[in-house]
């Protein structure tokens, strides 16, 4: 398990000395990763040199200063646009998924939704591609459908066609499960929601961290994802755009940077990506994701995405042959990313996840923002393990060995 | 004895699993739900009351060991007793949980909870099902202390 950049062959626990976090927790095995990943030395120093170098206002100054800052800045959103194969115009700068979901339900979903007309999710949806949804519903008086979640973890899309009629003007779906790890067919799904003229949105909080990615191959018409669960600093995030869709857009939010005049009583809008970046961008934030990309892109997204479905394969054989008390969900074969959520018998969550930090092992218990779909799966809570590039076959090991002990110390309760 | 050993006493297990007047109440006059929406743990409490006396109290709920637990245990201690002995028991078990103080002698077996000072991540867990007793209180009209 590793990776090859360049030539040289990197292993995990080589990637582990870029982190100084890790470096410093040499005992702490961090199973966390799909809540928020841990940041290398490259990123944090990224970001301390744009304040100590270059920190000034962007796209407001006539100084040398300013326009430095504001090339760092754009220069990050071309670094962004290559990443997921996107025009640099099509890349808008958010805080993060949420706040990048937000932005479509109500600058389009606010003006073009009304009385029965439909928008359709899933069940497996993180609160975030289900709230704003719903805030807009109240608003419109649209309505929302979901395709059924499977047993085995998988949407069940034979009643796509039959979910998908005319009145659905909207299809918004998680690209991959942040619980269960299932990587759903959004390219097959964003054919049906063109077919009858509905916009493709998709969450993709799960994915834009863990694999090579072409926004336009997904015919997708939004793409949102967050900077802090790919190696970059919190407050960052971008949403992707078709242009020609992200052109009829009126504004998310008002005020300075996106305007072209204004007026007292009115004003005209910049064109996109501006229009849609009001106020003082988070310039540090989208330098140091920048850096995070340029990280990722030379450990390569398809090594990435192979050594956690490495990994994946590895912990899920282990716990079905040594653990039997353990149940495990999601799905079993390709379409599965570095995510395993678990039961412990009939012991809470939040109990096992207690017990496993005391051995050092940190992961999260609870419902991780999906309640539909646990409710779905017909458990309250589940324990989920979650890996990243540096993430070790130790970490699995030790992992597993706290989950015997844990098993082991709850016995005669399971 | 092991933080984990001082956490999930057998007493607190033995509660988990077979909670203490858990169920239904038909001659309930109050009715109060409470949760914590971050991790979907959930404490209902139906309580009959006679002017100011708690005469009979049962929950339901779902969530981790230490929060049924925290329920059951509170339930055989609240019953019978008059809101303002059973606040007084609120304040003397929030003391143990929050601020590590040793337990009352008058907490009785709730005793077995004053681990969970130590574990912030898991003080909400232990301290549910009194929030919701005093959420009951309140839509009571007793008027509380601090309130």
């Amino acid at each position: 398990m590793g990776y090859s950049v360049g030539m040289a062959f990197v292993t995990p626990q080589a990637i582990r000395q870029d982190f100084p976090l890790l470096k410093r927790h040499p005992e702490l095995v961090y199973l966390n990763s799909a809540a928020t990943s841990q940041k290398p030395e490259v990123v944090i120093e990224a970001v301390s040199r744009y304040y100590r170098e270059l920190n000034a206002s962007v796209h407001r100054g006539a100084y040398t200063l300013s326009t430095q800052a504001s090339e760092a800045y754009e220069q990050a959103r071309r670094t962004l646009a290559r990443f997921i194969g996107a025009d640099e115009q099509e890349i808008i700068f958010v805080r993060n998924t949420t706040e990048a979901l937000n932005l479509v339900a109500y600058a389009w979903g606010l003006r073009n939704l009304g009385p029965g007309d439909e928008i359709l999710l899933t069940e497996m949806e993180h609160h975030a591609n289900l709230v704003p949804w719903h805030l807009i519903c109240e608003r419109t008086g649209a309505r929302i459908k979901a395709i059924p979640l499977g047993l085995d973890g998988r949407l069940e899309l034979a009643h796509l066609n039959t979910l998908l009629t005319e009145r659905v003007r909207l299809v918004s779906v998680v690209h991959v499960s942040n619980v269960l790890g299932t990587v759903n067919p959004v390219a097959q799904i964003a054919q049906a929601a063109k077919a009858v003229g509905a916009l493709m949105v998709v969450d993709g909080a799960q994915s834009a961290p863990h694999m090579p990615l072409d926004v336009r191959a997904l015919g997708a018409d939004f793409y949102a994802f967050s900077g802090h669960k790919m190696l970059g600093p919190t407050g960052i995030g971008v949403l992707w755009g078709r242009y020609e869709v992200l052109e009829t857009l009126a504004p998310f939010l008002g005020g300075g940077g996106m305007i072209r005049e204004v007026f007292v009583d009115r004003s005209t809008y910049a064109l996109p990506p501006q229009r849609f970046e009001a106020g003082t961008p988070a310039v540090a934030e989208a330098v140091g994701l920048a850096k995070a990309v340029e990280y990722l892109q030379n450990l390569g997204m398809d090594k990435v995405w192979q050594h956690e479905r490495e990994l994946v394969a590895y912990a899920l054989g282990r716990l079905d042959e040594e653990l039997p008390e353990v149940r495990t969900f999601g799905p079993r074969g390709l379409d599965r990313g570095g995510v395993i959520p678990f039961v412990l018998g009939s012991i809470h969550a939040h109990d096992v996840a207690t017990a496993l930090d005391q051995h050092g092992i940190a992961v999260r218990a609870g419902h991780h923002c999906a309640q539909p779909l646990h409710r779905k799966l017909g458990v309250p809570a589940t324990v989920r393990a979650s890996f990243y590039v540096y993430t070790t076959a130790e970490d699995v090991d030790r992992f597993i060995e706290a989950l015997k002990k844990v098993r082991d110390f709850f016995r005669d309760w399971l | 004895m092991s933080l984990l050993d001082e956490l999930y006493k057998e007493i607190i297990l033995r509660h988990y699993k077979s909670p203490r007047n858990y169920g239904p109440l038909e001659t309930a006059n109050l009715q109060v739900v409470g949760d914590n929406p971050s991790c979907g743990d959930q404490v209902e409490l139906l309580i009959q009351t006679e002017g100011e006396r708690i005469v009979d109290l049962r929950f339901r709920g779902q969530g981790c060991a230490i929060s049924q637990a925290s329920a059951s245990l509170m339930t055989d201690l609240v019953k019978g007793k008059t809101w303002a002995e059973a606040l007084e028991l609120e304040r003397k078990f929030k003391a143990m949980i929050l601020e590590g103080t040793p337990p009352a002698p008058e907490l009785d077996e709730l005793a077995a909870l004053s681990g969970v000072h130590k574990l912030a991540a898991r003080v909400k867990c232990a301290t549910l099902a009194w929030n919701a007793l005093e959420q009951a209180a309140r839509q009571a009209g007793v008027v509380l202390a601090d309130a």
